[in-house]
């Protein structure tokens, strides 16, 4: 016996349900459903077998009706979307999700397989997409009838009345019984529709209207019609509105042109909102309940387990049997008819989990959540991206060729800047269409760029894929740069996806991108990942200077990174071998110039201070970073010759191995060795220390020195030779006045004196502006 | 009824709102249970019962917890109950044992020293050297009693007690028999016996229970306070109790200070600054709301005794330092770094960025 409701009634004008009148009895079946409810699923799918409809009419945009054919083919597999977009504005974009235990999806399915004709009844996008930008303010006006429901049979939690009043019901039998559960629903809503009107859905009423519409066309055509909606819209569509009202209600809404296709989606994102309203929490757990032939609390439990193993957790048979006796004891008691997923993760934490939230956490990632990810077979019409980047291709005049070619931008023109940006957002997207490289030009300022342009057939099916990420070049560059932030697992992954996000012009990650950069610097143990990330981060810091993008954010996480270094830097120093120290060597150059370049005070200082701290440390610290660190100091004018050379007596003093002396040298002198040229005090130290090695260890020694000499420009070796065959007694004032072979003696002070306004020009007022060269400069003019 | 004990067991105390709700109780118990899973459940959160019997809260926390607790012993399975010092472990231990068998004093104290005998069974060796072994010169232990007679027994720190000792539980909690080899006998617990044990999960230098031992448990981890003020009222409220054991004066002007320190002990347990703005890392101590308790407390014998009887930063930064600073070299560091990074930055620390920076240089 039918308890369906049917058309021409009010569903709430009597208490229980509505009979079918004598005329035409079940023209019209409405199934109200709740979006991505499995069970409502299972139900109409019992439904649709039973009632067997000649039609059947879903909620969706009208516009997908071309399209649906496609779900009858293999490549189509959920979670997939309808994705529809205004034409001449791709960003404006809203999606209906489907996912495998969706009830729209078997519907659809369960039509396709049969031949039977799928209609898409909701309100065309063309004008819900118009009047998108007034549904914005709604906000939180809207009631959620599953909340009101769920409240009113006294549970706390919508999800959780959901479960127990309708996923947990397996008794859908043959015949009338199919269609008991949308009865019971649409009861409900019924009631509830009377106490909240359209609960704050303010398009509803027109939206109702459409679908009004389009079901009478329906019913005019065909003897069996099933109706596939949100549960909501139940009483709306079976109330007796005339067909004159309904069009009256349609008439002078705004529209724009649309375009529909198929899009693979997600199992995360289906947890967002979408054109079916609030999305849901737990799609794997649901697909699991939708999937699961039998026994789905065993089923799942050993899932679990299996999830836990392949993480290398001692998970046994034993631990499932228990977690289940748990769950479904739990359930008893908390006096529900089944374990749900509140009961299920109670007992996974308590027996297979330790109590602990870390595994549970990644459980509810990869299981409760899922990483399922949909296909779309290539028949599907172009997704919105495609057409975005066509358009910007157009006016950036940057056609796709096969054929390779270079591309030299200057960002100070407008198109070309847009070029660059385009072509770093489709980097970010994994459409490798340009490839950077080192600027032909000679000057190659901030202000230029080098591309390798060239476009492979196979791109084009990466923009599609990419597609997932949103419907214009920069939503989707954006999305994908912070879901890259999320999943990154080393910090320099997230500094050079700020760096990228910054060249691609992508303020909008830049939020997330910090939070993550600063959440990962905070919590990362090892100085040598800080000191990797800081260089690219000041660069980031710079070149958003440069180019006047608010870097206000990216200058504090720079500091804070410096910050960390700073305190981090000089214990990580201490006991290291010698390959560590050549590393760790590297940061302290890198940090040094980092931090030199981020031009702030505060970290400038500190690490100043840490500077002098390595510098004057004891033997526990490597001599190559103690020499660096000295070195790094009298650059930068922090540390006078006296004290310089005070450095280099005691560690090259007989009581230092001479193992860790050479590699002072070596931290010291690399990178230049003028200084010895110019400092007869430091090379006489060096030249004593050399000859003092005593013969077992100088043939350990000897490699070392070899090296750091090695690194010195020819002629810098040159006049050092020639000052120590002359002798240290030739040292001191002869030296520059006796001079090197083939120049004058003495120095000629007119001429020397005409070189210094030219100087002066070079270093600008500051006389510290490279560090380099002024410690040079101020050597040779004194 | 003799003298007052200074502290009556749950069981004693707590008699009338027991029989009120094994009066109202009307679901279905396991086998010697006092009251159903449903009814020992609200005896530890509370409630309030048809006749209007008003049973007092036991446990604030997580509902969950309690629920998953009483359903392990439901479903004959040994509980153990994890969390950092002072979560109430013991405290729920005690309550679910006394509501479910009426007995709470079946208990082992773990400690490093507890033999096997304490769990098993002693002998009574003028019993034992007169008539040789027998059933009566046997000694049974608190577990042997509980198997016995059907009753929770509880072990109080279990990770305190030596890896073999530890072990004895095994056979007990999965064959569920107790053998007595100098006799040829064994004791076979009779249904209704269960075992709650509850342990530290953080403390340095703990036996960490064997993969067999541990699989034969449900586990529970009982957390932190929820919020600030939740943990800044117990901290004062136990503050107080200590002080005026030990002749402190009370100060009602230190709960600024109090809360700082409960505040820096949040954050750097939580990783997280309590804007949630931040990320800090986490030092290897425990920082447990114990130890922020000792800290004020050590602060306000300072103040007292060297200050000017007011508890400012600088009597609490050295024990912080001590309390955080476990590791000598990579906890310095996170000391470090959440000094620079968040604590100089805050409106109103000052003075107590000042004291740690000259403690902790």
């Amino acid at each position: 016996m039918s308890t369906a409701l049917r058309a021409d009634r009010t569903a709430s004008a009597e208490p229980g349900p509505v009979r079918g009148s004598g005329s035409c009895p079940e023209r019209l079946q409405l199934l109200g459903v709740r979006h991505h409810g499995p069970g409502s699923a299972r139900a109409v799918r019992g439904a649709l077998e039973w009632y067997e409809p000649q039609v059947v009419l879903v909620e969706g945009p009208p516009e997908a009706d071309a399209v649906v054919g496609i779900a009858a083919q293999e490549g189509l597999r959920p979670p997939v979307a309808l994705l529809a977009h205004a034409v001449d504005d791709p960003a404006r974009a809203a999606f209906w999700p489907f996912a495998e235990f969706s009830p729209e999806w078997v519907a659809i399915r369960w039509a396709v397989s049969r031949g039977v004709p799928v209609r898409f009844v909701d309100l065309p996008a063309a004008h819900s997409l118009a009047l998108r930008d007034q549904a914005a303010e709604e906000g939180d006006a809207r009631i959620d009838p599953l909340a009101a429901l769920a409240g009113a049979a006294g549970y706390d939690d919508p999800e959780r009345w959901w479960e127990d009043a309708v996923e947990h019901r397996t008794d859908t039998g043959a015949g009338g019984g199919a269609l008991a559960p949308f009865a019971v629903l649409a009861e409900a809503m019924g009631a509830l529709r009377e106490a909240y009107a359209d609960g704050g859905h303010r398009d509803d009423p027109v939206r109702e209207a459409h679908m009004r519409l389009r079901i009478r066309e329906a019913t005019r055509e065909y003897d069996r019609t099933a109706v596939v909606c949100g549960a909501w819209h139940v009483p709306a569509l079976a109330c007796a509105a005339t067909a004159t009202a309904d069009r009256q209600a349609l008439k002078g809404l705004p529209r724009v042109k649309a375009e529909i296709t198929w899009v693979p989606w997600t199992h995360r994102r289906l947890s967002r909102r979408s054109g079916y309203g609030a999305g849901i929490d737990s799609p794997g757990w649901y697909r699991h309940l939708f999937t699961a032939p039998d026994r789905p609390l065993v089923r799942w439990m050993t899932t679990v387990a299996g999830l836990l193993r392949d993480e290398d957790r001692p998970v046994s048979s034993a631990h499932v049997i228990e977690a289940v006796r748990l769950a479904e004891t739990l359930a008893a008691m908390r006096g529900r008819p089944l374990a749900g997923l509140g009961e299920t993760m109670d007992a996974v934490r308590a027996v297979l989990c330790d109590g602990s939230d870390v595994p549970l956490a990644l459980i509810h990632d990869r299981l409760v959540v899922g990483d399922e990810l949909g296909e779309v077979p290539d028949t599907a019409p172009a997704v919105p991206l495609a057409r975005d980047l066509a358009r910007q291709q157009r006016s950036l005049r940057l056609k796709p060729e096969a054929a390779e070619r270079e591309l030299d931008l200057d960002l100070r023109r407008d198109t070309d800047a847009g070029r660059s940006r385009l072509l770093h957002r489709l980097a970010l997207l994994g459409v490798h269409w340009g490839e950077p490289t080192r600027s032909r030009t000679a000057n190659a300022g901030t202000f230029r760029e080098s591309w390798r342009l060239r476009w492979e057939p196979e791109l084009a099916v990466r923009v599609a894929e990419a597609g997932v990420w949103g419907t214009t070049v920069e939503s989707a560059a954006t999305a994908k740069a912070e879901d890259t932030a999320m999943g990154a697992a080393q910090l320099a992954e997230v500094t050079t996806l700020a760096e990228r996000c910054l060249l691609a012009a992508l303020p909008g990650a830049l939020p997330t991108v910090m939070r993550v950069l600063a959440d990962r610097a905070a919590l990362d143990a090892d100085v040598g990942h800080l000191a990797q990330a800081l260089p690219a981060l000041v660069r980031s810091v710079r070149y958003g200077d440069v180019r006047g993008t608010d870097a206000g954010a990216l200058r504090e996480v720079a500091e804070g990174v410096a910050l960390r270094v700073c305190v981090g830097l000089p214990p990580a120093c201490a006991h290291l071998d010698d390959a560590g120290a050549v590393e760790m060597r590297g940061h302290l150059d890198a940090v040094h110039t980092a931090i030199g370049l981020l031009a702030a005070e505060p970290p400038r200082e500190r690490w100043t201070a840490v500077l002098t701290s390595l510098a004057t440390r004891d033997s526990a610290v490597p001599g190559a970073i103690r020499g660096r660190a000295a070195r790094l100091l009298l650059d930068d004018g922090q540390l006078d010759a006296a004290r310089a050379e005070w450095l280099m007596g005691l560690a090259l003093s007989p009581g230092t191995a001479p193992r860790d002396a050479a590699g002072w040298i070596d931290g010291f002198l690399s990178g230049g060795g003028m200084l010895l040229i110019h400092d007869e005090r430091l090379l006489a130290l060096v030249d004593g220390w050399l000859s003092a090695v005593p013969d077992e260890a100088f043939t350990d020694v000897l490699p070392l020195v070899r090296r750091t000499f090695a690194e010195f420009e020819p002629g810098v070796r040159r006049t050092l030779g020639e000052l120590v065959r002359r002798g240290p007694q030739a040292a001191g004032r002869q030296a520059a006045a006796a001079g090197a072979a083939g120049f004058g003696e003495g120095l000629d002070a007119a001429r020397a004196d005409a070189v210094l306004p030219t100087l002066r020009l070079l270093l600008g007022p500051h006389g510290h502006g490279d560090q380099a060269a002024g410690g040079h400069t101020e050597g040779s003019s004194a | 009824m003799t003298e007052q004990a200074l502290r009556p067991h749950a069981e004693d105390a707590f008699a009338e709102e027991l029989a009120a709700l094994a009066a109202a109780d009307d679901r279905p118990r396991p086998a010697r249970w006092n009251l159903s899973p449903w009814a020992v459940a609200t005896y530890l959160l509370g409630g309030t019962l048809p006749d209007g019997t008003v049973i007092s809260p036991k446990y604030v926390g997580p509902r969950r917890i309690v629920e998953v607790a009483v359903s392990t012993l439901a479903t004959d399975r040994a509980l153990l109950l994890l969390g950092v010092p002072g979560t109430a472990k013991t405290w729920v231990s005690e309550h679910l044992a006394a509501a479910v068998s009426g007995d709470s004093t079946l208990l082992v104290q773990g400690t490093a020293g507890t033999p096997e005998e304490a769990i098993r069974y002693g002998w009574n060796y003028s019993q034992l050297l007169a008539h040789g072994p027998s059933r009566d010169a046997l000694v049974p232990g608190p577990v042997m009693r509980a198997m016995s007679g059907g009753r929770v027994a509880r072990v109080e720190e279990l990770t305190r007690i030596p890896a073999d000792v530890q072990d004895t539980l095994i056979t007990i909690l999965s064959e569920k028999t107790l053998p007595i080899p100098e006799l040829g006998e064994e004791v076979m617990a009779v249904r209704g016996f269960n075992l709650i044990a509850t342990a530290n999960d953080r403390d340095r230098g703990v036996n960490d229970l064997s993969s067999a031992l541990r699989r034969r448990f449900n586990t529970v981890v009982l957390p932190l306070p929820a919020t600030v003020e939740d943990e800044v009222d117990i901290v004062a409220r136990r503050v107080d109790q200590i002080g005026s054991g030990i002749d402190l004066p009370s100060v009602p002007e230190g709960t600024d200070e109090i809360r700082r320190v409960v505040t820096v002990f949040r954050e750097l347990r939580d990783g997280i600054t309590a804007d949630g703005r931040t990320k800090v890392k986490s030092p290897s101590g425990t920082l447990s709301t114990a130890e922020a308790i000792s800290v004020v407390t050590g602060g306000l014998a300072l103040s007292a005794h060297f200050g000017d009887g007011v508890l400012r930063p600088s009597d609490v930064a050295a024990g912080i330092l001590g309390a955080v600073v476990r590791d000598p070299a990579a906890d310095r560091v996170i000391w470090q770094e959440y000094l620079e990074s968040v604590v100089r930055e805050r409106d109103g620390w000052k003075d107590f960025y000042r004291a740690c920076r000259e403690v902790t240089v």
